[in-house]
């Protein structure tokens, strides 16, 4: 367990007893939620506690996003395509993954047609780099970015902050979490975990507002407000990327607050990032897609904004797209996981999830949280993230919702799989199972453990099963021991 | 990364030849077919009931004539002094975009009244072809935004949407539904984040 971290990472030290007895084992679990990348190992057990143990939070938070789901239900029931939708979606990505070679040559030179720079970048450094350089060449200091969940997996704030470039994040959600330290918790909704009051309580440190002002309205209009000086004062556009088009070297950007369209048509410089996996073949494509995504997404028809952007604004502008690896080709590679380049990050799947809606997107320590960020996290670095496959009951709603059909509870189980192949497991686990496979060969040594553990059940006292070296335990009781085993009952039926 | 473009032209080797090395088999790309896609009995109708859900509200008027008497009803378009109109025929403008060299010169526009090019029943939507525009901001930065849009032109989904604008080649274009709006404080639908209040949609019948 190495710690890799550059920054200084704060231990949270859980606060009950019985766990600091044995500090070797769970001081590494909770670390602060700020840096999601070179972390040490994620243990989402441990990192979701305060959050579910908080009932105010974990109720809330959950109802929150069921009542997004319930919105996206609807949207979906009232399109009697919408499975025809899905499967073309579907097909539309996987052929496109499978050719993303040619389509990517085909958009690089439609787009550098139209009048726009194409950068190529292996990794999230090589992307910031490329970033820098450009806004170095333009001497530019401002920056207005709109979402883009790219340049979170990318550290990219942090990367140009450190350069002394000042970033503001305009999207309402992000800016909040911008203002507060944090990162996003969901994809969409990247402030989904913080209440009315906490907004409140930053922007009055920051932007102002009144002292325990909390109507969401008056908050919204005071960040309207400082944000329209920022998108005035902004040198540079950084975008994120919903959908490029191989055919016409353009792309859209889906937006419900309008802030892509403010940050890009007032400076002369547009940035926008995007990942490999972000390419369509066709603009017919669009059709499918912009029927899914807002819909899967918060259950709206359509986002506010649909914008599509066919190279720069005009002679005297620049625009730049930056095409990201950073591992999409790797995970290509896999048999097993390609479809989770599917992904048109709607974040259907988080809000769906039952174990994400009551732990928090931040449990995840990962840019995605939720159930595609367990598949995807894994792939990056197997050793770090490999409690997420297990952050999921393997219920399949999220495999249901997805809009692109990513088989993700599929994946998810898959991932086990290998983490055991991998022997990521820890011991305790590892263990069990091995004991547990010996048990099940062998019958009489089955039929033995079935006696001493009933006759456990009924005799051992409580703390010898509830306490402190039983995480199984901690929040669930044992069954009543039955009065005879199955073969007893097998054996009396059976002679008579 | 350094500095020489070879740098960049590296990565993108790197990046093609990964994907290269690695064939991945696959059915042909499918296309839809229109038969499986929704219709609707009367588009206009559900057009106005899409648009009033995303929080626009639409006007069904006879002529051009009609939008101005409507748009004068509404007190911020009274009380307003900055007015950029693109459809001239409709309401006369206060702003002359032809002399504005600096889209930053535009942040105190009350209004801009742009053209659409047509209404998507399904979701509410406006296509507005970026060519309409002297400067693609206008659409954004105006505190609120009123779009004509003659009555002819509408179509049933996104995919007749996309078959009506295919080969389009204009630097911008964009789906507008609705006013901007933002929900990121605990899922409170808010009006008015960073682009227009409120959206007017006139559908005109003579245009």
């Amino acid at each position: 367990m190495g710690y890799a971290s550059k920054r200084t990472i704060t231990f949270h030290f859980l606060s009950e007893t019985r766990y600091r007895a044995v500090p070797v084992q769970l001081s590494l679990h909770a670390f602060s939620f700020r840096f999601d990348f070179m972390l040490p190992i994620v243990e989402h057990p441990a990192a979701a506690k305060a959050f579910v143990t908080d009932p105010n939070r974990s109720r809330w938070h959950d109802q929150a996003l069921w009542f997004v789901r319930s919105k996206r239900d609807l949207q979906a029931g009232s399109i009697p395509e919408w499975e025809y939708l899905r499967e073309t979606a579907s097909a539309i990505k996987t052929h496109t993954i499978a050719n993303l070679g040619d389509y990517l040559e085909q958009f690089e030179r439609n787009a550098t047609a139209r009048g726009a720079i194409v950068h190529w970048a292996r990794d999230g450094e090589h992307h910031n780099q490329i970033v820098l350089k450009i806004l170095q060449q333009h001497r530019a200091h401002r920056i207005v970015k709109s979402k883009s969940m790219l340049t979170e997996e990318c550290g990219l704030n942090h990367y140009l902050e450190d350069n002394g470039i000042d970033v503001v994040d305009t999207d309402l959600g992000e800016r909040i979490v911008q203002l507060r330290g944090e990162t996003p918790s969901h994809i969409v909704l990247p402030a989904i975990h913080i209440k009315k009051e906490e907004v409140g309580d930053t922007f009055h440190k920051h932007l102002g507002t009144d002292e325990g002002a909390s109507d969401p309205k008056y908050l919204a209009e005071a960040a309207r407000g400082d944000l329209r000086d920022k998108f005035l004062a902004g040198e540079v556009g950084i975008t994120g990327v919903n959908f490029a088009i191989a055919e016409t070297g353009g792309f859209v950007i889906c937006t419900n607050e309008g802030n892509a369209d403010l940050g890009t048509s007032l400076p002369r410089v547009h940035i926008a990032c995007m990942g490999i996996e972000k390419l369509l073949p066709r603009q017919q494509d669009l059709g499918v897609f912009t029927r899914l995504l807002a819909r899967s997404a918060t259950g709206q028809p359509i986002t506010s904004y649909t914008s599509h952007f066919n190279g720069p604004r005009d002679e005297n502008s620049e625009l730049h797209i930056v095409l990201v690896d950073n591992g999409r080709t790797k995970l290509r590679e896999s048999e097993t996981f390609r479809a989770a380049m599917h992904c048109i990050r709607c974040g259907a799947c988080m809000n769906t999830c039952p174990v994400y809606r009551r732990s928090g997107g931040h449990s995840y320590r990962a840019t995605v949280p939720g159930p595609i960020g367990s598949v995807l996290s894994p792939t990056r670095d197997a050793n770090t993230y490999k409690s997420l496959p297990y952050a999921c009951s393997l219920c399949g709603s999220c495999s249901d919702v997805c809009p692109v059909k990513i088989p993700l509870h599929h994946q998810l189980l898959a991932w086990r799989g290998e983490l055991v192949g991998k022997k990521l497991l820890p011991r305790s686990k590892r263990w069990s199972m091995a004991m547990a496979s010996l048990l099940f060969r062998s019958p009489r040594m089955f039929a033995l453990s079935g006696k001493i553990g009933r006759a456990a059940l009924r005799i051992l006292p409580r703390w010898a099963t509830h306490n402190r070296f039983n995480k199984w335990t901690i929040a669930r009781e044992l069954p009543l021991p039955p009065n005879e085993s199955f073969r007893q009952w097998h054996r009396k039926h059976r002679s008579k | 990364m350094t500095d020489t473009p070879q740098a960049d032209v590296s990565a993108r080797q790197s990046i093609l030849d990964r994907i290269r090395t690695k064939q991945v088999h696959s059915a042909p790309l499918p296309t839809i077919d229109f038969q499986r896609v929704q219709s609707f009995d009367d588009p206009l109708d559900r057009f106005a009931q899409s648009l009033v859900s995303v929080g626009g509200q639409a006007h069904m008027v006879d002529s051009v004539n009609d939008v101005k008497p409507i748009m004068d009803q509404i007190p911020v378009f009274r009380d307003a002094s900055q007015i950029v109109s693109l459809v001239p025929e409709c309401i006369r403008g206060t702003v002359d975009t032809a002399a504005i060299h600096d889209p930053h010169t535009l942040s105190d526009v009350d209004w801009t009244i742009a053209r659409g090019e047509f209404l998507v029943a399904e979701n509410g939507s406006i296509w507005v072809d970026g060519n309409t525009l002297p400067h693609r901001v206008l659409l954004f930065i105006a505190q609120y935004l009123a779009i004509v849009v003659p009555k002819s032109e509408i179509v049933a989904t996104m995919h007749h949407a996309y078959q009506r604008i295919e080969g389009f080649d204009g630097r911008f274009g964009i789906f507008v539904s609705g006013p901007s709006k933002t929900a990121d404080i605990e899922q409170s639908l808010v009006l008015g984040a960073h682009g227009c209040r409120k959206l007017q949609v006139f559908i005109v019948d003579q245009m």
